[in-house]
């Protein structure tokens, strides 16, 4: 009993002046699970993400999102797909509340626009209501209700990685990637990180998951595919990935210290 | 005269059907677009590595050669009363070197005063303070040297050359030759000197140059004074060739230098050299054949858009200008 | 029991609005007792004001610089003065044939159809510069600006169609209801001078422009424009179509530029290139930057000192010329002065005079 595949990338390469950054790497990412995609630092994971979402243009590659084909050309549009992400850096809207910023996320499943705003219509004034609500419930939900209206850019590190993710889920996504969600937190907020994750899966979302901690991604992935130098160079479950010797040797050991 | 069609006719001129190109023609708006040419590139330099050091567009660029002009005049004036036999050559030199003195305390003030204290400022208000600083400058040449427009003497002999039936006068001849030799010291002086790696350095990652030991305030200020020297030397080149020297004279040439720069691609030397070459030959080859082209519906008073319809088109093809990086977004 | 009711010690945000319009209103009325000069003076401020709620759309919300926004106000002021003149009837006898009576065209199809114009040429204009940096996009769209001040210089050969720099004059004067605002208004032993008229007439825009642009700013539009200010990329992951939304705020700031325009047109009377130089998309940044970006009360503010201050100031200017021994004239005074505002008000408040309140509280960092 198969789940029927989420995401299905095949061959996607990338090139940039001499630097081939991704050689004709692919995964597959069933309904429901969560998959880690790790290797050390420069191997292509962001580049990764950045073609599958249409960032960078792809030189080469196949992309299907439900068994759909699609050209990884538009952001807005793969958003619009179902795909929503989260960035390394952080990018939230800084000088937004952490409200508006999850209110943003809901910009694209509602249709207010310019008439309707400036005419103040009760369709208009009912859906406003409603992008609120569902925000604040957001930000409940990934534990940072007591900052709807901080200015994101006061929040702490951990907790604007949780807005982060609050603000992608506004999207209503079929598929959640986050770009090293885990990167700057302590033992307890990964913790805590962990637990979301976990919660986020159950309530029926897909999760594709850049991380560095591998501790993190053995126990939370359900398969894993390991990128260096823009290579694939294992895929699997955790646990044979654990031991695959080409993937110690890739992390020269650092596998380990984590 | 006589022959029509096609063909070479007497005098070497090209007839075809009612336009008439002649050699001698475009070979003058060649060499007045190059006069032209280096001097918008000396000033869209000031322009670009200060750009490519703070992010800032110094919108009192123009006016730094307005000042550098004036101030000129002004020396020249006093030295030809007080010693009427000075040979012209040296008079413009010792005028140029007083004028690019002054023009580089003017620069370094306006950074210290105007754009230093709002690093850190939202982007929007050094622009303001810029702007600010241009209208301030334009409005104090006014009451120092009157509004009525100077006349800058010709002080290099005025007995032109004559290249293939077109005309260059010595000024104009020293324009391209004193330009040639500023591009090169600039060349020298960012690639072989410790101030020009530290330049460099600054305009790629500034933190981390600061690590290294570089200290930022002297890099923007020695980046000002270049700015100002080459600007000055502008505005005197500019008031020689144009016999004429007015508070009102940075601001258009001051703009479009700029808008040179940034279709050559900002923060870019080359490109601002590459820019501001173009624009000169485009404004002169443009102006002088714009209206028989057209039939007289377009006319040379259409000169001054022309840096910004190049602008537009250079941008809708290479949005980052010709030669600027291609900045790729690093998510 | 004692209950004091809360209505007691809290104003009513309504009523501050209601007393602060009622103040606007009257204000005209006093100012005339001291000459039709002062209530010109509050007639070009209100203009200013139009236009800078206009930008501030473009530039505060969406974060687009445009340094050339006067071209939209020029696009309205001609408009206008293309359909409310004789010229087009004295240069083509085709279209004098057609309009036996003249162009008149009223004030009522002209707003609208101004902003619908001006909301184009935004889209035009703002199209070439989706791809670009903030600071090309500045200069981009100042070139823009200047292209179009110099196509209307020079359109008047080989046809004529906006005279050149002799520019149009004759434009109707503004009609209301049949009372033609150039002409004065008698109230029985009260007299109210046409300038005061216009003045209502652009409170009434201001207040429409203020309230729009609220609510612009308070509803997903608003917030998806600020998005993509504070971070396009990130906007774009989240779905907005950054292309479509710039465009939208190109368009919608410009069709304020084209309503202020076609009220100039009128006001005036005549209207030459000269009024829609570059000076002016300056003057109109640095009154939204100077009075607080993005924060309408700001704004208006910043307008109203940027217009009104050097005015004002040309009529005190007699006893500071006199000191100086005449050389500085009022024209220099009031450029000086206009400088150094800029200069000193970005040094000490570089968010301008009333900006936005700290948005949202701070959890302690930054």
């Amino acid at each position: 009993m198969a789940e029927p595949v989420m995401l299905k990338v095949e061959g996607a390469s990338k090139r940039f002046g001499g630097l081939q950054a991704l050689d004709s790497v692919g995964l597959s990412v069933a309904k429901g699970q969560i998959y880690g995609l790790i290797g050390p630092n420069g191997a292509g994971k962001t580049t990764f993400f950045n073609v599958t979402t249409g960032l960078y243009v792809p030189d080469a590659g196949r992309f299907e999102l439900q068994g759909r084909a699609y050209e990884p050309r538009a952001v807005h549009e793969v958003a619009r797909a179902g795909i929503a992400r989260t960035f390394q850096n952080i990018r939230l809207f800084g000088e937004m509340t952490a409200l508006e910023n999850v209110m943003v996320g809901r910009h694209l499943r509602t249709h207010t626009g310019l008439m309707g705003a400036v005419l103040r219509l009760p369709q208009a004034k009912r859906e406003e209501r409603e992008i609120a609500e569902r925000a604040r419930a957001l930000l409940d939900y990934v534990g940072i209700g007591r900052f709807a209206d901080y200015r994101a850019r006061t929040l702490s590190y951990g907790d604007q990685r949780r807005l982060e993710i609050a603000r992608a889920l506004a999207t209503d996504p079929v598929l959640l990637a986050l770009d090293e969600p885990a990167a700057g937190m302590n033992a307890t907020e990964k913790q805590q990180l962990r637990i979301l994750i976990e919660r986020i899966r159950q309530d029926g979302r897909t999760i594709l998951l850049i991380e560095h901690d591998v501790k993190l991604v053995m126990g939370l992935c359900d398969r894993v595919t390991v990128l260096d130098y823009g290579r694939e160079l294992a895929v699997g479950a955790p646990a044979e990935i654990q031991s695959d010797a080409r993937v110690i040797e890739a992390y020269l050991g650092t596998a380990a210290a984590h | 005269m006589g022959e029509s069609g096609q063909g070479l006719g007497r005098e070497g001129r090209l007839i075809t059907g009612g336009f008439a190109f002649a050699m001698d023609v475009f070979l003058q708006q060649i060499i007045n677009g190059l006069v032209l040419g280096s001097m918008y590139a000396l000033v869209a330099l000031g322009y670009t590595m200060v750009y490519g050091i703070i992010s800032l567009i110094n919108f009192a660029h123009g006016e730094v050669l307005m000042v550098g002009a004036l101030t000129a005049w002004s020396v020249i004036s006093m030295m030809r009363e007080a010693m009427p036999g000075a040979p012209g050559w040296v008079i413009l030199l010792l005028s140029t070197l007083i004028a690019c003195v002054v023009a580089a305390v003017l620069n370094v003030t306006i950074e210290r005063v105007a754009y230093r204290p709002l690093r850190s400022s939202p982007r929007l208000a050094p622009l303001i303070t810029a702007i600010g600083m241009s209208i301030l400058l334009q409005t104090l040449a006014m009451v120092i040297w009157k509004p009525n427009p100077k006349p800058f003497p010709t002080l290099l002999p005025s007995a032109p050359f004559h290249i293939g039936g077109a005309v260059i006068t010595p000024t104009q001849v020293m324009i391209l030759s004193v330009t040639a030799v500023c591009l090169a010291l600039l060349l020298w002086l960012v690639h072989s000197t410790r101030l020009g790696r530290a330049m460099r350095a600054t305009a790629e990652n500034p933190s981390v140059a600061a690590l290294m030991g570089v200290r930022p305030d002297t890099v923007i200020s020695a980046t000002f004074i270049i700015g100002a020297v080459l600007a000055a030397i502008a505005g005197v080149m500019w008031a020689s060739n144009y016999g004429t020297a007015q508070h009102s004279m940075g601001f258009l040439p001051g703009l479009k230098a700029f808008t040179a720069a940034v279709f050559g691609g900002i923060g870019n030397l080359a490109g601002a050299v590459v820019g501001g070459v173009l624009l000169g030959l485009i404004e002169s080859i443009g102006s002088g054949y714009l209206g028989a082209l057209t039939g007289g519906v377009l006319g040379s008073h259409y000169a001054d858009i022309f840096a910004f319809i190049v602008l537009i088109l250079v941008l809708t093809l290479r949005p980052s200008g010709l030669l600027g990086e291609r900045v790729a977004d690093r998510a | 029991m004692n209950v004091v009711s809360s209505n007691a010690t809290r104003t009513p945000e309504w009523l501050k609005w209601l007393v602060l319009v009622i103040g606007a209103a009257i204000l005209p009325l006093i100012l005339q007792q001291f000459g039709n000069a002062w209530v010109r003076i509050a007639d070009m401020a209100l203009l200013y004001v139009l236009l800078a709620i206009g930008l501030n759309i473009i530039v505060g919300y969406a974060g687009l610089l445009d340094l050339g926004y006067v071209a939209f106000f020029a696009v309205g002021a001609y408009l206008f003065a293309l359909l409310a003149s004789p010229h087009l009837t004295e240069t083509f006898p085709a279209i004098a044939a057609a309009f036996p009576g003249g162009l008149h065209l009223t004030i009522w199809v002209a707003l609208p159809l101004a902003a619908a114009v001006a909301a184009l040429f935004g889209i035009l204009l703002g199209a070439p510069t989706l791809r670009l940096r903030g600071d090309y996009l500045a200069i981009v769209t100042l070139g823009f600006g200047e292209i179009i001040r110099v196509f209307l210089n020079n359109l008047d050969h080989p046809i004529n169609l906006t005279n050149g720099p002799r520019g149009l004059g004759q434009i109707d004067a503004i009609q209301i209801f049949g009372w033609k605002l150039s002409r004065r208004l008698e109230i029985g032993d009260f007299e109210i001078a046409g300038v005061t008229l216009v003045y209502w007439l652009l409170l009434v825009l201001v207040v429409a422009a203020i309230i729009i642009s609220h609510r612009l700013a308070e509803s997903r539009i608003g917030r998806a424009w600020m998005a993509i200010r504070e971070d396009e990329i990130a906007a774009k992951a989240m779905g907005i179509n950054t292309r479509n939304l710039k465009l939208l705020a190109f368009a919608a700031g410009a069709s304020f530029g084209g309503v202020s325009g076609v009220v100039f047109a009128g006001f005036q009377g005549f209207i030459s290139p000269e009024s829609f130089s570059l000076m002016e998309s300056i003057m109109i940044v640095a009154m939204i930057v100077l009075g607080g970006l993005g924060h309408l009360p700001g704004v208006v503010l910043g307008a109203v000192l940027l217009a009104a201050l050097p005015e004002v100031l040309r009529y005190v200017a007699g006893p500071l010329q006199q000191l100086t021994g005449g050389r500085l004239d009022a024209a220099i005074l009031r450029q000086l002065l206009i400088a150094l505002a800029m200069i000193v008000v970005m040094l000490l408040r570089p968010r301008g005079l009333w900006p936005q309140p700290e948005h949202g509280r701070s959890a302690g960092r930054g």
